[in-house]
């Protein structure tokens, strides 16, 4: 293919990138923005597949075969901690305005430029050869398309820079990130079209990957299948099935722990998924649609791997351009043009990290030297925002160029993944500051400060240096013997530690110094009070609100308004630092015109606003310059840290006593309603006991008053009113008894005699007792009873009570003339059974259940209610449980109620008590 | 048609009894129901001046009775007495509400009984 063609493709490729960008800053705007889509989220993760993903995989397949895998596997791992992790540096992020991990590094541990400067420093040495290795990737493969074939050694360029392929694309991408990287000077703002351009350029990789791996595996194998089983025939790659020697393993798990580490801590990484963060709930969705990206990116890596090496192993091309050659090899142009520029979107990865970096070295190195020093007098320029936008901007160019220069010095010394692996490393070193920062209070500057400077001089020591040596710039006896010849400091057998692959051996050294120094170093250090604040505010970021908790407690200096205006203006710009001034005006009701002295919130205000610019570091340095007086001293502010974890557990405690006073209530609310109710029936009871106690004495007092008034009555009607006025006398007489013999039997004041009679007997004396009654309304009274005498040892009146009062209905209900009544006595095996049957109406069925309740008669439905107190039943009821038996009523509507009664064979409990408990 | 009718309500014998024959010493005509139903049947037959009524009726209590007699337009210059054992205010408020004229708590003074009946008949045709 000719150069024209695949550069002019490249062109209006990286010029649609840019018409993306362009178009996602205009739109970011407005509401409901690309930036608004958990998936945009989720692809611009995908940044982490760079061009080692696309092209590197392959070749490390096809050379060690599932070795390529942990790089995925650890991001995957990590996804499923991210709601617990990634959300809480999302979090604190936007509390504090973070701009960046160094950023986050050094806010954390009290905002000293130092921290922040090494963490820059750091992410510079460690990531120059990552960009250097996109640089590479472009113009290795812009040689296949140009050259196909083309032999491995003859890769890298050796002609000057301007006829250098590299060169341009460095050149294209740096003022592509100075576009859109530095759009705004406040670096904590999103930058909407470099996302979109990055979530665009993720789904091209990813496409074009796939279609790729898709042709291969299909048309130029049978499926999966039939390439599976070649490659299984195939000496080399059947081998590469297997696990190889132990150490494989520990390879493995370095490969995978590593690559945990830097889904979080590479500084593109902390760029898109925490800076561009605009939703936490879009780290929710992430945790699985990343995943899954990195499953589909994945799934053709070994069938592109295997078809490599079955058709072009003999032909000298380099593994890691396998899947751009399968292609060219079948004069497929168009397939592997497509598949060209899913390479070169991988690559544009290098423009978020370049950002990245860029805000990093302008911020937290660059920045704060340049205000140290005196003689530029900085302080007294009037616009710094242009400044620091230059700054930013001469970083982004610096870096990209110095990537340039370390593949024109290293040549071709590494494959891809080799120079990410050493990335990845490096910041590795980030890892135990950057998660113990939000998980351990106790770690201190000193601490994160002993722990990556002495893990990142391992690294250089192991892994930096030995690529050095390998591109011939350091003897290569230093890899091979040691330095001086002494054999234990061999970079890749350290203190005698062989066996390893390097980048396990650097992991293993690195991370043990690094963990042991800055665990070891916090323990023996102490933190100051700006230190103590900031771990407190990022440990328990979603305990204490930054509003109540914020560092403006702990402020306690003066500075004026003007003062801080003047600051802001000159770095964030006059207009943002009057809205600025305006908001906080207007929130807190203030005139800020006539204010001289700024209060601590302000003044925190300012440095928040400053950080996001210049980074927290410098921000910290600008405000104490101009605020005078310091942050309250370390005592107090332990005071006010547990005074805020005091009211913590305070409201914790109230919460638990509220959610007891609730129960209480609940129980409170339920015994009430149940008082009520017994309230409602006492009063129920009442009422009805008066009215059955007025209706008689009615009679009484009319009769009585008639009789009075009128004195010439004939002796006649004189003697009816009298008889009237002496049975409801017995009337009144008889209620008031029996009121009162319930209300002993439910207060278990009753006395009982229990003897021992004859139980037959005693129901011989009922039927007596009630005879007249009888005889009076010409029903007859049959009695069953059993021939001997049934001896009983229980209180005769109560139950002659009981009897009499169960005949007395039934002759009430019983027809008059043909009236017949049955009283039966029954010995069954472990009772003693009375029954009172008559032929009367009967009971509706529906009155059945109620009857044995307070004054409820039978008769509503009649025309006459019976004479009867109510109370008749109740009380039997009463005697009959008291007495250990159980009294029931079967309806029989139309033949006449049948009432019917138990007693235990041997005596009740009860019977043989002098006073007991009523049975209610 | 007697100018003066009184009608007794109440299901218990002995007061209605009494009532019947209070009212008859005081001149008035008087006949007798035992329930709400044939309360109801008896004013139909022929309104009655003045009737005393009681709450707790079988079939048909009191306060029904007289919302029925007071829903009838026909039968508005019915006065209506209410008789009751029951001597809670609501009870008495409930009879007043539905209609009633006026309200007798039992035990009564037969003289006032006698009186109340008097002052509700129609005047001028003693």
């Amino acid at each position: 293919m000719n150069t024209a063609m695949v550069a002019g493709v490249s062109l209006v490729y990286l010029l649609a990138m840019f018409a993306i960008a362009f178009w996602g800053d205009r739109r970011s705007g407005r509401e409901g923005g690309i930036m608004q889509s958990p998936y945009v989220y989720a692809l611009s993760i995908a940044v982490y597949c760079t061009s080692w993903t696309f092209y590197g995989s392959v070749g490390l397949a096809a050379e060690q075969g599932v070795h390529y895998l942990p790089i995925y596997l650890g991001p995957t791992l990590m996804a499923a901690l991210w709601w617990i992790v990634l959300r809480k540096m999302v979090r604190i992020s936007k509390i504090n305005r973070i701009t960046s991990i160094a950023d986050f590094i050094a806010s954390r541990h009290g905002k000293r430029p130092l921290l922040g400067g090494l963490v820059a420093a750091i992410a510079l040495v460690g990531l120059v050869p990552y960009i250097a290795l996109q640089l590479k990737a472009v113009s290795i493969t812009f040689s296949v398309m140009v050259d196909h074939p083309v032999a491995a050694d003859a890769l890298v360029g050796n002609g000057a820079f301007y006829t250098d392929e590299a060169f341009y694309a460095a050149l294209i991408l740096a003022i592509f990130a100075i576009l859109f990287g530095t759009r705004h000077v406040d670096a904590s703002e999103h930058h909407s079209g470099m996302v979109a351009a990055i979530a665009f350029e993720s789904l091209v990789k990813l496409v074009a990957f796939l279609l790729a791996g898709a042709v291969i595996t299909f048309v130029l194998f049978s499926g999966p299948a039939d390439l599976f089983d070649q490659a299984a025939d195939h000496a080399r790659l059947a081998q590469l099935f297997h696990m190889g020697s132990p150490g494989d393993y520990g390879h493995w798990i370095a490969l995978t722990l590593v690559s945990m580490v830097a889904i979080l801590a590479l500084p593109r990484q902390f760029q898109v998924a925490v800076v561009e963060n605009v939703r936490e709930r879009h780290v929710r969705d992430a945790a699985w649609l990343f995943p899954l990206y990195l499953f589909a990116i994945n799934l053709f890596v070994l069938p592109i791997a295997f078809a490599g090496v079955l058709l072009l192993e003999d032909s000298g091309i380099h593994p890691d351009t396998y899947v751009l050659a399968l292609p060219l090899s079948r004069d497929w142009t168009a397939l592997a043009l497509v598949v060209f520029l899913g390479g070169l979107s991988a690559a544009t990865a290098m423009i978020v990290e370049t950002v990245a970096l860029a805000t990093m070295l302008g911020n937290d190195l660059i920045m704060p030297a340049l205000l140290r020093l005196r003689w530029l007098r900085l302080d007294r320029r009037t616009d710094l925002t242009r400044l620091v936008l230059r700054i930013r901007r001469a970083a982004i160019l610096g870096v990209i160029l110095l990537g340039y220069v370390y593949i024109r010095a290293t040549g071709d010394s590494l494959a891809l993944v080799g120079m990410g692996l050493v990335s990845f490393c490096a910041v590795a070193q980030f890892a135990p500051a950057l998660l113990g920062g939000i998980f351990w209070k106790g770690a201190t500057r000193q601490g994160a400060l002993a722990g990556m400077a002495a893990g990142f001089t391992v690294w250089a020591y192991t892994l930096f240096l030995p690529t050095l040596a390998h591109a011939g710039w350091v003897p290569g006896s230093f890899v091979a013997d040691g330095p001086l010849g002494l054999a234990w400091l061999r970079p890749h057998a350290l203190f005698g530690l062989e066996g390893l692959a390097p980048v396990t051996h650097a992991l293993v050294w690195s991370m043990l110094v690094n963990l042991g120094a800055y665990v070891g170093v916090s323990l023996l250090s102490q933190q100051d009070a700006i230190e103590r604040i900031q771990a407190s505010l990022f440990v328990d970021v979603f305990r204490l609100s930054a509003g109540r908790y914020g560092i403006s407690r702990f402020w306690r200096g003066s500075a004026t308004v003007d003062d801080l205006f003047d600051l802001l203006r000159r770095f964030i710009g006059e207009a943002r630092a009057r809205r600025a001034f305006d908001e906080y005006a207007r929130r807190h009701g203030v005139d800020l015109s006539r204010t001289r002295d700024a209060d601590a919130e302000l003044v925190h205000l300012c440095e928040r606003l400053l950080a996001g610019s210049v980074g927290t570091a410098s921000a910290r340095v600008l405000v104490s310059n101009v605020a005078q007086g310091e942050v309250v001293s370390l005592d107090e502010v332990m005071e006010i840290l547990d005074e805020a974890s005091q009211v913590i557990a305070y409201s914790q405690k109230l919460e638990a006593k509220s959610r007891e006073l609730e129960a209480a209530t609940r129980e409170l609310r339920a015994a009430n309603a149940q008082l009520q109710q017994l309230d409602r029936m006492k009063d129920d009871f009442i009422a009805t006991v008066t009215h059955e106690l007025r209706t008689p004495l009615t009679s009484i007092r009319s009769f009585t008053e008639i009789l009075h008034d009128h004195p010439d009555l004939d002796p006649e009607r004189r003697q009816a009113f009298l008889g009237i006025i002496i049975s409801e006398s017995e009337r009144l007489t008889r209620l008031i008894n029996q009121v009162l013999d319930l209300a002993k039997l439910e207060s278990g004041a009753m006395r009982w005699y229990p003897e021992s009679w004859d139980l037959k007997r005693i129901l011989q004396d009922a039927a007596e007792a009630t005879g007249q009654l009888f005889a009076n309304k010409g029903v007859r009274l049959d009695l069953e009873l059993p021939a001997g005498p049934v001896p009983y040892n229980t209180d005769r009146d109560r139950l002659m009570q009981v009897i009499i009062n169960l005949l007395s209905n039934a002759v009430k209900f019983a027809p008059e003339g043909t009236g017949r009544v049955r009283l039966r006595l029954v010995q069954e095996a472990d009772v003693l059974r009375v029954e009172v049957e008559d032929n009367g109406p009967g009971i509706p069925e529906a009155e059945a259940p109620h009857l044995f309740q307070k004054f409820r008669q039978v008769g509503d439905v009649l025309t006459d209610r019976p004479p009867g107190t109510g109370l008749g039943l109740v009380i039997c009821r009463r005697i009959v449980e008291h007495l250990g038996g159980r009294i029931w009523v079967d309806p029989r509507p139309g033949e006449g109620a049948r009432f019917a009664f138990t007693l235990p064979r041997e005596a009740s409990p009860a019977g043989g008590e002098g006073v007991s408990k009523g049975a209610g | 048609m007697s100018p003066q009718s009184v009608l007794v309500v109440d299901d218990e014998p002995n007061i209605v009894l009494s009532l019947e024959f209070l009212m008859k010493q005081a001149g008035f005509d008087v006949r007798v129901a035992r329930d709400g139903d044939s309360a109801l049947e008896a004013v139909r037959q022929q309104p009655p001046q003045v009737i005393l009524l009681d709450v707790m009726l079988p079939r048909r209590d009191g306060y029904e009775v007289c919302q029925t007699i007071r829903a009838n337009p026909e039968w508005r210059d019915v006065r209506i007495l209410m008789l009751t054992a029951k001597g809670r205010q609501i009870e008495r408020e409930k009879g007043l509400a539905m209609g009633a004229d006026d309200y007798i708590t039992k035990p009564f003074s037969t003289r006032e009984v006698v009186e109340r009946v008097r002052a509700y008949m129609p005047q001028g045709e003693t």
